[in-house]
C-alpha cells in the first residue's frame, strides 16, 4: 500500500442501485489480489454460509416466539454478507472480536449451529455454557472473543489481542467487527488512534447498517462519511458494498494481506441494512417501509444466488439441496438443545474466578 | 514503619514498587508495563523510573491519553497470553475505563462459560493529602471491591509493595492493586519475607487486646499512630490491615473481633456504602454477640475533596478521630 492510499477514502452510494459494483476496492481486486480466482465451489460456499445464518435466525424468530429462548436477540438478517465475505479472508489463528449482533461471526467462523442453539437456549452444551446467550458467543479454541453488547466495548480489546500477537511475533490478525453507532463511543476513537499509532495489526470492520438501534445514521452523526473518518487516524480505509459477498471477501482479502506486510490496521466501512428490527423486542417505528423494501431488493442471499444462475453455475435444486441440509441441521441443533442438560443451580458460582470455575474441557 | 537508624539500605515505597516491577519483567518475557507516562517521564509518581531504559520501549509503553482503550488492550494481551501491567494515574481517572474493567475485565471469564481468564494487573495511585482537590484525590477502590471477578489489593507497607505484585501477576484473573499516593514516600528497612506473601489474608500489623482498628492501605499509617496514642492511654489496641479488599478477609475481621470485642473501621473513602459499611456489616453479621460496643466508622467527610489544606485535612480521618473513636467503643 503506497502512503498516498493510507488516508485515501471513497464513498459508495447508499443504499447502492444494483449489483453493479464500482468502488476502487473491486477495481484493485482485479489487479492487486488475483490470488484467489472465485469459483463456483467456492461461490456455492459463501451461499451455503450465508443460507446457514438466515435459516438459523429465522429459526430463532420462531423459538422466541415459542419463548424457547429468551432476553435481547439481535437478528443479523440482511446482513450475512459481511459476516461471512470477511471470515473467508481470516485463518484459523486470527481472532475475531464481535458485537451483540453476532450470530453470523459466529456462525461463518465455525462454531456450530449446535453450539450456538444450545446457548440460545442456556444450556450446558451451548458456547458460553449457557452463561452468555445470545449477546455473549464465545469460543477460545476458534479464538473468538465474543460478544460484546458494549458499543464499541470490544475494540479495545481487539488492540490488546493485536498487540500481544506482535509482541509474540505471530502474524495474527484481529478483526474487530462493530456497528456504525460506535463512532459515536470514545472508545471507537480511542482504539482506532491507539491501533495507528503502534501499527498494530488489526481489521477493523464497521457493519454500517445506518441505524444505532433506532437513530439514523444522519440522526448521530455530523459527519456521515466514516471511511474518511477512520482514514483520519492514517490507517488504509475504504468504503464498499456490504450487500455483495464476494466484494466484501475481496476487500476483507486486501485489507488483511495489507495488515499481514505489517502496513497497520485497515479499516472497512461495510453498507449493510438489517432487514429486521434492531431486536425482538423493537417495533421498528423508525424507518421506512419503502428503505427497508428498497434494501431487501438487493438481499445478500439473491443477489449472490442471482449471479450463479445467470452464471449458470446454480440450478434450482442445488438451492433447494443446501435449504434442505441446512434445515436439518437446525433441526438438529433444536433437538439437541431441547435435549441438553441445564446447569444444576449448585454450579451458580461458578467462573467468577478461576478458582471457583471448573476445568473447561 | 522502619528501623531508623539501622545501618541496612533504606528504600522507600515508591523504590518498592519499582523493585517488584523490574524483578517481573525480568523473570518473564510476558510482562510488559503500559500506561501513560510510564516510560520516559518515568511515570507520574516517579515508580517506573529506569525501567524505559532497562526493558525498551516495547515493553515499557508509553500510552496516549485513553484509559479506556490502554486497559482494554491490557485485557486483551492478558487473552492472548500475555500478562501485562497497567497503569492508570490515579482512581479517578480510572473511572474512564470503568467499563473496560468492569464489563470485560471482570466478566469475561463468567461470560465466556470459564474459557476467557483475564490475567491482568491494574495499578493506580489512591487516596487523598496531597491538595489536589476533588478530582485526583478520591478513594474508590470500595466500588471495585463490589465487583465480583476482580481482586482488590491495597499494599499498606514497604513489605507489600515490594512482594505483592508477583502473586498477583501469577493470578490467572484481574488483579487491581490500590497505592496509596500518601504512601510513596515512606522509607524503612525493607525486610525479606518470612513467609510467601500471599494475597488471601489480613495482616494483625499491631497485636493488642482491647480494640481492633480495622484498616487498609493509607490509612494505616494513621491507625498505627493512634494505636500508640491509645497505648500510652494504657488501651491496647489491635491493628488489622485487610490488605486485600476482595475477597476480604472475614476470617480475620471475625477473630480480631472474638479477642478485643470492640471495634473501629477506618476507610478514607465516604462512608456512604464504603468498603467500612461492609466491615461493619460483616461484623454486625458474624460478631454479634461478641460486641460489647456499637462498632464505630471514620471515614472521610461527605464532600468533594476541597483543595484548602485545612479543609482537606478536615475531611480526612485523622490519628485523633481514631482515637475519639475508640474511646466512645471503649467507655
Amino acid at each position: 500500500m503506497s502512503a498516498a492510499r493510507a488516508t485515501r477514502t471513497r464513498k459508495d452510494p447508499a443504499p447502492p442501485k444494483s449489483g453493479k459494483e464500482t468502488t476502487t476496492t473491486r477495481r484493485s481486486a482485479s489487479t492487486e489480489a488475483p490470488a484467489r480466482q472465485p469459483d463456483t465451489g467456492h461461490r456455492t460456499d459463501l451461499l451455503e454460509s450465508m443460507l446457514r445464518i438466515r435459516h438459523f435466525e429465522e429459526r430463532c424468530v420462531e423459538l422466541y416466539s415459542a419463548a424457547k429462548i429468551r432476553g435481547f436477540v439481535h437478528l443479523y438478517i440482511g446482513e450475512e454478507a459481511v459476516a461471512v465475505g470477511v471470515n473467508e479472508a481470516l485463518t484459523p489463528e486470527d481472532a475475531v472480536v464481535s458485537t451483540y449482533r453476532e450470530h453470523g461471526h459466529a456462525l461463518a467462523r465455525g462454531i456450530t449451529a449446535d453450539a450456538v442453539m444450545a446457548e440460545m437456549y442456556g444450556r450446558t452444551t451451548g458456547c458460553s455454557g449457557g452463561r452468555g446467550g445470545s449477546m455473549h458467543l464465545f469460543d477460545a479454541s476458534r479464538r473468538f472473543y465474543g460478544g460484546n453488547a458494549i458499543v464499541a466495548g470490544g475494540l479495545p480489546l481487539a488492540a490488546g489481542l493485536a498487540l500481544a500477537d506482535r509482541m509474540r511475533e505471530r502474524t495474527n490478525v484481529t478483526c474487530c467487527f462493530f456497528g456504525d453507532g460506535a463512532f459515536a463511543e470514545g472508545e471507537f476513537h480511542e482504539t482506532a488512534n491507539l491501533a495507528a499509532l503502534w501499527k498494530l495489526p488489526v481489521l477493523l470492520v464497521c457493519e454500517n447498517n445506518r441505524y444505532a438501534m433506532g437513530t439514523a445514521l444522519e440522526r448521530h452523526e455530523a459527519q456521515t462519511d466514516l471511511a474518511m473518518r477512520a482514514a483520519s487516524y492514517g490507517m488504509v480505509a475504504w468504503a464498499v458494498d456490504g450487500m455483495d459477498v464476494e466484494v466484501v471477501e475481496q476487500a476483507a482479502r486486501r485489507a488483511v494481506e495489507g495488515i499481514r506486510a505489517g502496513t497497520g490496521p485497515h479499516f472497512l466501512e461495510l453498507r449493510t441494512y438489517r432487514f429486521r428490527a434492531h431486536s425482538m423486542y423493537d417495533p421498528d417505528r423508525y424507518r421506512d417501509r419503502t428503505e427497508i423494501e428498497r434494501w431487501k431488493s438487493r438481499d445478500p442471499i439473491s443477489l449472490l444466488t442471482d449471479r450463479m444462475r445467470d452464471n449458470g453455475e446454480l440450478g434450482d435444486k442445488d438451492v433447494a439441496t443446501i435449504e434442505q441440509r441446512i434445515t436439518a441441521e437446525i433441526d438438529r441443533a433444536v433437538e439437541a438443545a431441547e435435549q441438553a442438560p441445564e446447569e444444576p443451580v449448585e454450579h451458580l458460582l461458578h467462573h467468577v474466578t478461576s478458582s471457583s470455575a471448573e476445568a473447561v474441557s | 514503619m522502619g528501623v531508623d537508624g539501622s545501618h541496612e539500605a533504606k528504600t522507600t515505597y515508591r523504590e518498592a514498587m519499582r523493585e517488584a516491577l523490574r524483578q517481573a519483567l525480568r523473570s518473564d518475557e510476558r510482562v510488559f508495563l503500559m500506561g501513560e507516562d510510564v516510560g520516559r517521564y518515568g511515570g507520574c509518581f516517579g515508580v517506573s523510573l529506569g525501567l524505559l531504559e532497562e526493558f525498551g520501549p516495547e515493553r515499557v509503553r508509553d500510552t496516549p491519553l485513553s484509559e479506556s482503550a490502554f486497559v482494554g488492550a491490557g485485557i486483551g494481551a492478558a487473552l492472548a497470553g500475555m500478562r501485562p501491567v497497567v497503569e492508570i494515574m490515579t482512581v479517578n481517572f480510572s473511572l474512564l475505563a470503568l467499563d473496560q474493567i468492569l464489563n470485560n475485565a471482570a466478566t469475561l471469564l463468567h461470560m465466556s462459560g470459564g474459557q476467557l481468564p483475564v490475567p491482568l494487573v491494574i495499578r493506580m495511585t489512591t487516596g487523598a493529602g496531597r491538595q489536589l482537590a476533588a478530582q485526583h484525590s478520591h478513594s474508590l477502590e470500595g466500588w471495585y471491591a463490589h465487583i465480583p471477578g476482580i481482586r482488590v489489593l491495597a499494599p499498606a507497607t514497604l513489605e507489600d509493595a515490594r512482594h505483592m505484585l508477583a502473586p498477583a501477576l501469577a493470578d490467572p484473573d484481574p488483579v487491581l492493586i490500590f497505592e496509596h499516593g500518601s504512601l510513596y514516600n515512606v522509607s524503612g528497612e525493607l525486610l525479606e519475607p518470612t513467609a510467601p506473601v500471599d494475597l488471601e489474608h489480613a495482616a494483625i500489623r499491631r497485636p493488642g487486646t482491647d480494640i481492633s482498628l480495622i484498616t487498609y492501605g493509607g490509612s494505616l499509617p494513621k491507625a498505627l499512630a493512634a494505636a500508640d496514642e491509645l497505648a500510652a492511654e494504657g488501651i491496647s489496641a489491635e491493628v488489622i490491615d485487610l490488605r486485600t479488599l476482595r475477597p476480604l478477609d472475614a476470617e480475620a475481621i471475625t477473630a480480631s473481633v472474638a479477642r478485643t470485642h470492640r471495634a473501629v473501621v477506618i476507610d478514607e473513602a465516604w462512608r456512604t456504602g464504603s468498603l467500612a459499611a461492609e466491615v461493619s456489616a460483616r461484623i454486625a453479621e458474624e460478631s454479634f454477640y461478641e460486641l460489647d460496643a456499637p462498632v464505630e466508622r471514620v471515614c472521610s467527610a461527605e464532600v468533594p475533596m476541597p483543595y484548602a489544606r485545612r479543609l482537606e485535612e478536615a475531611a480526612l480521618p485523622q490519628p485523633a478521630d481514631i482515637v475519639a473513636a475508640a474511646h466512645r467503643a471503649v467507655n
